[in-house]
């Protein structure tokens, strides 16, 4: 009994330590622009729905970034599998192709940002559908291409490795068993390469959309952008709001935390049979 | 070779080499003659690393040969067919399926409609007496219980010919002999012709009709070895022993020759 309490209390300490040190510090450093009192910032976290700077409220703009990181994290998702699958089972595809990926992954997604810039400016998915009012338009107006770009290069890459690495490790005996029970080569994708890459392609799946989340900021730096929980946090700082800078923070830190934990629940249940049967 | 008429796999000249990582060349299999009847059930034996592996998988249709020929009743084989089946050493059952979903794998491939796959996959686990686990997960289960699955997989697709490569190397001696009467016991209920290579010399002798000896050193046949013991075999039997101590000899000498003792 003790030892549940003491293992629920664990994570628990950092934080709350923490807190204890920012209040104390805030306390003796006494100018809320360099640090806000915690109070203020927490009274921000406990009322999502405030508006904000006259730009919408915490809830709402964080609504709109998972909208953008949706989009752009989906989209990669479903390239890096099906590139990443027919690369890894291919050995010539991968060994045209790999040079090609391994040049462009070292580059930062914000490194893209002045080339998105002159290839898309500040157009959005309701330019691409050719809306120009109306309620849909509101909404994909929101969707910039330039800022979708910058977070689907950040969520393709660890997929792609991930699922190519998945394919390739899939045991030669696995398919040589299904071979010589009559599969042929579209049984051998989808009852053999993907379910057994499955565990690594959902690990990778996770990590890329940490990695396009984290690119929020950034994507939401871009002109035409006037909403969005990073712009939030940039919009506050130039106007020396630092409770509503530390508030965006921890809600960024809040959400990517929750997806990450949801993804490991879901990878915990589905894949357990790939821990067990090493 | 006499026995041309009811012999279902000829082998004739059959070569196979290899590049290796330093580039040069590994002769796996050197000219193989070998013909197989209906019905035998042939053992292989030889070294680590002579070939037997890759004699078989030529066999299976996964592997293409440099040179020489593969037949299935006259046929050339270029592919792996259902009608000739394989079992492997370890690690091939798919472990996300359950054991029934393992063992209908085969007609799954075939289209076979699902209830009567279910049915079909039922009797051949009954057959090997694992009907228990058929929801289990193969990594719920021990290391004879998965062979055993494995070759009700096989049995499942109705195959002529199983070739089979060591598949009971990873077992401990009980349940390796246990396996061993199953095996016997199967083939002579079903009459398939077994192609099976063991690094054990006792396991040839107790289960094989002619034993196929290779050589360590050329990627060839030593000696073709007819067993006529009487079936079922007693590992007392004077004559058991005897041939042991020859095949033995045989083997030594090539494993002095590669240089590994
Ligand atoms: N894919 C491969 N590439 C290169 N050499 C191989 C390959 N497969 C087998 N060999 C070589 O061919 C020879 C025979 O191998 P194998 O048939 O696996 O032997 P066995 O099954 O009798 O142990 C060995 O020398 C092995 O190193
Ligand atoms: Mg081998």
């Amino acid at each position: 009994m003790r030892r549940l309490l003491l293992r629920a209390l664990l994570p628990a300490i950092t934080p709350l330590l923490l807190l204890a040190v920012w209040q104390v510090a805030a306390v003796r450093v006494d100018n809320r622009i360099i640090l806000p009192p915690m109070m203020d910032v927490l009274h921000l976290i406990i009322h999502p729905t405030e508006d904000l700077l006259s730009m919408g409220s915490l809830l709402s703009n964080i609504t709109i970034s998972l909208a953008r990181v949706m989009a752009g994290y989906l989209l990669a998702v479903v390239l890096a599998v099906t590139i990443g699958i027919t690369m890894g089972y291919y050995r010539p595809l991968f060994r045209t192709f790999s040079l090609f990926f391994a040049l462009f992954r070292p580059i930062p997604p914000l490194a893209w940002v002045p080339l998105v810039l002159a290839w898309f400016g500040v157009a959005s998915f309701a330019t691409l559908a050719g809306l120009e009012y109306g309620l849909w338009y509101m909404y994909l107006n929101n969707l910039k291409i330039s800022m979708v770009f910058i977070i689907f290069i950040g969520g393709f890459y660890p997929v792609l490795t991930s699922t190519i690495q998945g394919v390739q490790s899939v045991r030669t005996t696995l398919l040589d068993s299904a071979r010589v029970l009559g599969a042929g080569e579209m049984a051998i994708f989808t009852k053999v390469l993907l379910p057994a890459a499955a565990p690594a392609i959902v690990t990778g799946m996770r990590i890329g959309l940490g990695v396009a989340w984290m690119c929020l900021v950034s994507a939401e730096m871009l002109p035409g952008s006037l909403s969005g929980i990073g712009y939030l946090i940039t919009h506050a700082f130039t106007v020396a709001r630092t409770d509503v800078v530390i508030a965006g923070m921890i809600s960024i830190g809040v959400v990517g935390a929750a997806i990450d934990f949801i993804f490991r629940f879901f990878e915990e249940r589905t894949f357990s049979w790939q821990r067990r049967s090493r | 070779m006499a026995m041309k008429n009811g012999s279902i796999l000829e082998i004739a000249g059959l070569t196979k080499n290899y590049c290796a990582e330093n580039g040069s060349i590994v002769h796996a299999l050197q000219g193989i003659d070998l013909d197989i009847a209906a019905n035998d059930f042939v053992c292989v034996v030889g070294p680590s690393g002579c070939g037997k592996s890759t004699l078989l998988r030529i066999m299976a249709g996964l592997d293409r040969q440099t040179d020489g020929v593969a037949r299935y009743l006259g046929k050339p084989i270029d592919r792996p067919t259902p009608q000739i089946g394989m079992v492997f050493q370890e690690y091939s059952l798919l472990p996300w399926r359950t054991v029934i979903d393992n063992v209908g794998l085969g007609p799954e491939f075939a289209k076979v409609p699902k209830r009567q796959r279910l049915l079909l996959a039922t009797e051949f686990l009954q057959l090997v007496g694992l009907e228990r686990f058929a929801h289990a997960y193969p990594h719920e289960l021990s290391g004879g219980m998965r062979q055993r699955v494995a070759i009700a997989r096989a049995l499942a697709n109705d195959p002529d010919v199983l070739l089979m490569d060591e598949p009971f190397g990873a077992l401990d001696a009980h349940t390796r002999i246990l396996l061993q009467k199953e095996l016997l016991s199967i083939w002579e209920r079903h009459r398939k012709t077994i192609v099976f290579v063991t690094h054990s010399v006792d396991e040839a002798i107790f289960l094989a009709d002619r034993i196929c000896v290779m050589s360590g050193t050329s990627g060839r046949i030593m000696e073709m070895i007819d067993v006529t013991m009487p079936r079922p075999r007693e590992r007392s039997n004077p004559f058991y022993g005897q041939l042991a101590e020859r095949i033995l000899r045989m083997l030594e000498g090539e494993v002095v020759k590669m240089g590994v003792l």
